[in-house]
């Protein structure tokens, strides 16, 4: 099941440049929340600060607080850790290109020590049922590589992967941006699915996108959150004119 | 300031419904003319400007479809066109009640002129009020100005009223009069549709510059709740 984020004064910085600013937000537990707002406004830092990603590039630093569920990631725990209870899902799919399509889905689950070959079987099918890939790739498990699956598909198996360690939170730094309309439509219903099981968060441009799969929806402006607020609120009459600036398209 | 094509297509969807407000408010104005003169020749201007109103709506609606369709708007820019399809509609139903009265005022050609108990020009005069007052705030994108147009519709809806009882009075007890009354009767109800069609857009005003919906506050505070019929019925 979904945990809910709690981030209370959380700060990043790219070296001397202050990417995050004071960000304060409650994400509730098995819903997707949509974070929208122009390149460069911190929405991927502020993702990639909820798994304890931002701090992989040396010249990043974080401060504040983040919980999941009730770990304090920044105190408790280790980054390995929490990467295994918040999955992420990336913009472009970069499945492992020579590994077939069961080894891409059970890589997590072999770095974490599954050995068992039916355990791995069922989780495997799992993933792939969950992400809605299993029928069009039944049959070709162990004979196809992830790389010769469509686009669509790809970006399916890397959130089956993403599942298959069996996370609380699955974060999506616009996980549609490179696909087709029906690859995009597949996706948005996966996610619809998928809040039952998990908490989601979800960065987009596409503010259809947002308002289609997203109850709550941030607004990011300058490394802050300008607006944070239900999803309807946000695209019918948010309380903020920057806000409505950019929704409406009327920004700079 | 960014999609400047879009902005100007919301410029020209809003000069038109104001094209669409002009006809409508000169139909009404002229529909009570006739009344007032008993002039054919304006009633057969109201009938050409019902044309003209027809067939703006149909190109305004079209517009906003379009708009709808292929610039994904959101936030003041959705309200905003929501709102001019629904005023358009009420401004077409505008041009039908100056049709309306206007051949009321035909079928009383022959009639003789009679002293009735209603005050129809004052009413009228009340009705076009509302409708200019609205627009206004259309135009000025004011809603304090629409608020205001909100409780003007009371006292026209009291004049209708008023006019039933007594025209149905007239009916009963002087029979002979009884067509006259009944045009009049019409006539009034037609002023008070057009009332009421002001007081839409007045909300449609609200709705837009605000995001507040307005409409049917007094009732839906007493009305039971429909969704919760809905669960009844499906228990029972």
């Amino acid at each position: 099941m979904g945990v809910g984020i709690e981030v209370v004064s959380l700060n990043a910085w790219y070296a001397a440049n202050h990417t995050l600013q004071d960000i304060n937000l409650n994400i509730p537990a098995n819903h997707a929340t949509a974070l929208i707002g122009p390149s460069g406004c911190g929405k991927s830092t502020f993702v990639r600060c909820l798994n304890r990603m931002h701090e992989t590039n040396p010249i990043a630093r974080v401060t504040g607080t983040v919980r999941i569920g009730n770990l304090d990631i920044y105190k408790d725990a280790k980054p390995v850790e929490i990467r295994r209870r918040v999955g992420m899902v990336f913009q472009r799919p970069n499945p492992f290109p020579t590994m077939s399509i069961y080894d891409n889905v059970a890589a997590g689950l072999k770095l974490n020590g599954y050995r068992n070959h039916r355990v791995l079987d069922e989780i495997v099918e799992r993933s792939l049922k969950n992400s809605a890939l299993w029928e069009e790739v039944k049959d070709d498990l162990k004979k196809k590589s992830g790389a010769s699956l469509s686009g669509g598909q790809q970006q399916r198996l890397c959130i089956a992967r993403a599942l298959a360690v069996d996370p609380e939170v699955l974060l999506m730094d616009e996980p549609a941006s490179a696909l087709d309309p029906v690859s995009t439509s597949k996706i948005e219903d996966l996610i619809f699915e998928l809040k039952s099981q998990y908490t989601i968060v979800i960065v987009t441009h596409n503010m259809q996108q947002a308002a289609r799969v997203a109850e709550k929806t941030g607004f990011f402006l300058n490394g802050r959150m300008v607006e944070f607020d239900s999803t309807h609120k946000i695209f019918t009459n948010p309380s903020d004119k920057r806000t409505e600036d950019y929704i409406t398209g009327r920004f700079g | 300031m960014t999609r400047i094509r879009f902005q100007r297509s919301l410029d020209e969807l809003k000069e038109n419904l104001l094209v669409m407000a002009g006809l409508a408010e000169q139909a009404i104005q002229r529909a009570i003319e006739a009344y007032r003169v008993r002039d054919l020749s304006i009633c057969d201007l109201v009938s050409r400007s019902e044309i003209a109103i027809n067939r703006l709506e149909r190109d305004i609606d079209q517009t906003a479809l379009d708009l709808l369709a292929m610039e994904q708007p959101m936030a003041i820019d959705l309200r905003f066109i929501l709102s001019v399809i629904k005023i358009n509609a009420d401004l077409e139903r505008v041009g039908d009640a100056a049709k309306n009265i206007s051949d009321r005022v035909r079928s009383m050609e022959q009639m003789a002129v009679v002293d009735l108990p209603v005050d129809i020009p004052r009413m009228a005069s009340l009705a076009a009020d509302m409708v200019r007052k609205s627009l206004q705030s259309f135009i000025e994108a004011d809603p304090e100005m629409a608020r205001a147009v909100l409780t003007m519709d009371d006292a026209v809806d009291a004049m209708n009223r008023a006019a039933y009882k007594s025209l149905t009075k007239v009916m009963e007890e002087e029979s002979h009069l009884a067509p006259q009354a009944l045009n009049a009767l019409m006539i009034a109800r037609a002023l008070e549709r057009v009332a009421d069609h002001a007081t839409n857009i007045a909300e449609d005003v609200i709705f837009w510059v605000q995001g507040a919906d307005v409409r049917h506050h007094k009732s839906l505070k007493k009305g039971p709740d429909p969704h919760a019929m809905g669960e009844t019925e499906g228990a029972v």
